[in-house]
């Protein structure tokens, strides 16, 4: 049972209570709205998490397994000095996008840095197996970066849908609840002084009815 | 605010050397100081997204924690060179959990899936 608040049975508090209620069930329907539209947004994502995930794992699985050829057939240092400096650059645009007031980062490959297809180093020094190794993870960069605005935007929603579902339930089961009560207090306590009253004047007039 | 940033990869040295060869800013991380110092320091360096292996993030969970809900910085666990070892999803699936409250939905998911 919801507890009363303590305030002054007074017809001002009751007035106060009674708007304070108003904008309590006001606030509670609009966040109710709010968090069922995230849940949709999220659910419309989550799909898509989750098979760009396992995509993106698959395909990481397979550049990395060719890349663990390169490294067996060259040498370490040929490697390393192979991919000293990289000749493209991964370059994207970071935007940002707002669902229900969650602002979430939006992610776009700049195109002209996927198409530079330049292979950092010479020919002659490095394995065939390299080469296909740098394609196969250059193919997966555009899925990773999608996987990455993705899971980001679902994470922060998941937060804010948390957030919001608390809110929704203290405002249901504690706050409205004690201004109900609180309301009914004050109301049953005025009528109580209101009876008071009635039967006290009562009582007066009959005494001075009885003196004259 | 669009501006051009920089991707960033964490992790074991075989995995991030990967990533540099696509002009992914790398820095290899073995203990959870360097992975902490790392991402510190990609994220400084003005580094929006950042592939961290699963095995790195298994070293830093407060750190990744703690951007969670920074929309400038995101790190997106990937598998590293031994193969998924199934923490990404993990986190997929803690978002469901904590959205909607029950993993019925990737539970029916992975039936269809298999």
């Amino acid at each position: 049972m919801a507890s009363v608040l303590r305030v002054n049975p007074t017809r001002m508090e009751l007035t106060q209570m009674k708007r304070r209620l108003l904008t309590a069930r006001r606030g509670h329907k609009l966040l109710k709205d709010k968090r069922d539209e995230m849940v949709r947004q999220f659910m419309l994502r989550i799909r898509d998490n989750i098979a760009l995930r396992r995509q993106v794992e698959a395909e990481l699985a397979r550049a990395f397994g060719s890349f663990a050829m390169a490294r067996a057939l060259m040498e370490p240092g040929s490697l390393n000095q192979a991919l000293l400096y990289p000749a493209r650059q991964a370059r994207l645009q970071v935007g940002r996008a707002n669902i229900l007031s969650v602002r979430v980062p939006t992610l776009t490959v700049d195109e002209d840095s996927l198409r530079e297809s330049r292979l950092p180093y010479g020919l002659a020094e490095t394995s065939a197996q390299l080469d296909g190794a740098i394609e196969a993870m250059a193919g997966a960069l555009p899925q990773l970066l999608r996987l990455a605005e993705v899971e980001k935007t679902c994470a922060m929603l998941a937060d804010e849908i948390q957030k919001t579902r608390r809110r929704v339930n203290a405002l249901e089961h504690v706050m409205i609840p004690q201004f109900e009560e609180t309301i009914r207090y004050i109301s049953m306590k005025l009528d109580e002084n209101e009876r008071g009253n009635l039967t006290r004047l009562m009582k007066v007039k009959e005494m001075i009815k009885d003196r004259t | 605010m669009d501006d051009k940033v920089l991707l960033g990869a964490v992790g074991e040295k075989d995995a991030v050397l990967a990533f540099k060869a696509i002009g992914i800013k790398s820095m290899p991380a073995q203990t959870a100081q360097e992975v902490q110092a790392a991402i510190h320091r990609l994220y400084r360096e003005g580094v929006r997204v950042i592939f961290i292996t699963e095995a790195a993030a298994r070293l830093a969970p407060d750190m990744i924690e703690r951007f969670d809900n920074d929309p400038a910085l995101s790190i997106i666990p990937v598998p590293g060179t031994a193969g998924t070892d199934g923490y990404g999803e993990r986190r997929v699936r803690e978002n469901v959990l904590k959205a909607i409250g029950s993993d019925l939905f990737l539970d029916n998911d992975r039936k269809e899936g298999n």
